[in-house]
């Protein structure tokens, strides 16, 4: 409970005492290259992967000729939509940019680049952390977007490679029953998520204390609390807006 | 001038400074010595605000900073300069980049006369033709130069030093404490260096304030260092084999 007190008076500090609007622009531009352009690679090699993956494995499930060919595709787009797209993305958004942001800061905390920043005048948190919040709010979506997009294509090249299923197949499967809300509920999932992963890492980064060992723990402990974060806010949403 | 009264600072139930006072004048350098673990650090922190002290006030030229409103507290800062024991670079940026920082936040001042300023200060400071290294490239002593030149680029009045010298080797050392001590008196700065370098203190201790166990044991000018009757700061200043010998030859 104490350290909710602390998350909550930590995010309460981001607004106190802000820089000029024009800096955090600048800031909040190379934080989405960084958090955003550079998980490109990691979310088109998982998400192209696991598509195909679950395209695979529904076909190998279905051993019964009375269900339709096109549910594997059906069932590949609301997994990708409801639950893979943004949570899975959402775990390895952890362990690359959560880890980052916790051991960037805790490398900051400890060598005194914060306190510099401090003797300067300058809101520190504010300054480090809300430009890498608002990039992971903005880059998410978008990253959860690419990922459902290669997920399902994952799962055409899969399933019809295979000789599974044909293209039509495919394609009418994914657009069948089509639920336009599923997309909404991805995306309102993927800022949720965003908030959590930067929020938390940022958090356990700033208050890093020790050294290099320290430094190594807090990034183990930003991954670990995130994903516990992502998994329990996953079954709110999903109990809250379904 | 800044001073310091009564300052108390309690860890948990540890107190680790008891009753501080004292005055540090413009144009010298005031040095805070002691062994390691006698609160000097955490004293350097209460005054410029990283720490808050639990009792006690501590006025820059008159001014109440922890009892000032966040504003002009905001005002001060931009007074305050501090080298870092480690130096405290920012990693992703260069070296133009991190002396030019203190500019870039808080001053409007355009680029071309933004660059003159890093320029002269670097200059000042022996680090021509550095601009735009990382630095990751550069040694401890160009580090702590570095660190200097953004401390004081922003005009400060007050500049404050963490070991300056510490990882450096004695002659860089003398290098970085006669550069303190040279622009504390060229910009009439109110400097206060803490160290527990000896060398140091004998080389630019116009005032030194010896600390014990949280507490002020001695203070008075570096001359009169090696004859105060103290045992502790004798223990401290007679504990290397080079001040011990030297004791032994005069007497």
């Amino acid at each position: 409970m104490k350290m909710l007190g602390k998350y909550f008076i930590f995010l309460q500090s981001l607004f106190v005492k802000r820089e000029a609007f024009n800096t955090y622009i600048r800031l909040t531009i190379d934080e989405c290259i960084k958090v955003g352009i550079d998980s490109i690679f990691i979310v088109v090699i998982i998400s192209t992967f696991i598509g195909a993956v679950t395209a695979v494995q529904t076909a190998y499930n279905f051993i019964t000729p009375l269900i339709p060919r096109y549910v594997i595709s059906l069932i590949v787009r609301d997994m990708t939509l409801l639950e893979l797209a943004p949570t899975i993305t959402a775990i390895v958004f952890a362990g690359k940019v959560g880890s980052n942001i916790a051991g960037e800061l805790g490398t900051m905390r400890i060598s005194e680049q914060i306190d510099a920043l401090e003797v300067m005048g300058i809101n520190s948190s504010s300054f480090l952390v809300l430009p890498k919040i608002l990039a992971c709010i903005l880059m998410y979506p978008l990253l959860v977007i690419l990922a459902g997009f290669l997920s399902i294509l994952g799962g055409y090249i899969a399933a019809t490679l295979t000789g599974e299923m044909t293209p039509s197949e495919y394609i009418y499967g994914i657009r069948v029953d089509f639920i336009e809300y599923n997309v909404t509920f991805a995306l309102i999932k993927s800022v949720v998520f965003a908030f959590l992963i930067s929020s938390i890492s940022a958090f356990t980064g700033y208050y890093t204390s020790g050294g290099a060992l320290e430094v190594g723990r807090a990034s183990t402990k930003a991954v670990t609390s995130s994903c516990i974060a992502i998994l329990s806010a996953d079954y709110l949403l999903a109990q809250l807006l379904l | 001038m800044i001073e310091i009264k009564n300052i108390n600072k309690f860890f948990d139930d540890t107190q680790v400074l008891f009753d501080i006072n004292g005055k540090f004048l413009p144009g010298q350098a005031n040095l805070i010595i002691g062994s390691s673990g006698t609160g000097k650090t955490v004293l350097l922190k209460c005054i410029v605000g990283l720490l808050i002290p639990d009792e006690g006030s501590v006025y820059f030229d008159g001014r109440d900073f922890h009892n000032s409103s966040r504003s002009e507290i905001q005002d001060l800062r931009r007074e305050i300069g501090m080298l870092f024991q480690g130096g405290a670079l920012f990693d992703s940026k260069n070296v133009e980049e991190n002396v030019g920082f203190p500019l870039d936040m808080r001053t409007h001042m355009p680029k071309n006369e933004k660059l003159d300023r890093i320029n002269f200060v670097l200059n000042r400071l022996g680090l021509n033709n550095t601009n735009k290294k990382m630095p990751s490239e550069l040694s401890g002593g160009m580090k702590k130069r570095v660190a200097l030149a953004r401390a004081i680029v922003n005009n400060s009045k007050y500049l404050f030093c963490d070991e300056p010298n510490s990882g450096l080797d004695p002659q860089t050392a003398i290098v970085i404490d006669h550069l303190i001590q040279e622009i504390t008196e060229e910009f009439n700065i109110t400097t206060i260096v803490v160290t527990h370098d000896m060398n140091s203190v004998m080389e630019i201790g116009d005032y030194v304030m010896f600390m014990y166990k949280g507490r002020i044991l001695w203070e008075g000018p570096n001359t009169d260092i090696l004859n105060a009757e103290v045992r502790e700061l004798q223990d401290f200043v007679y504990s290397n084999k080079l001040m011990s010998a030297l004791k032994e030859q005069s007497s």
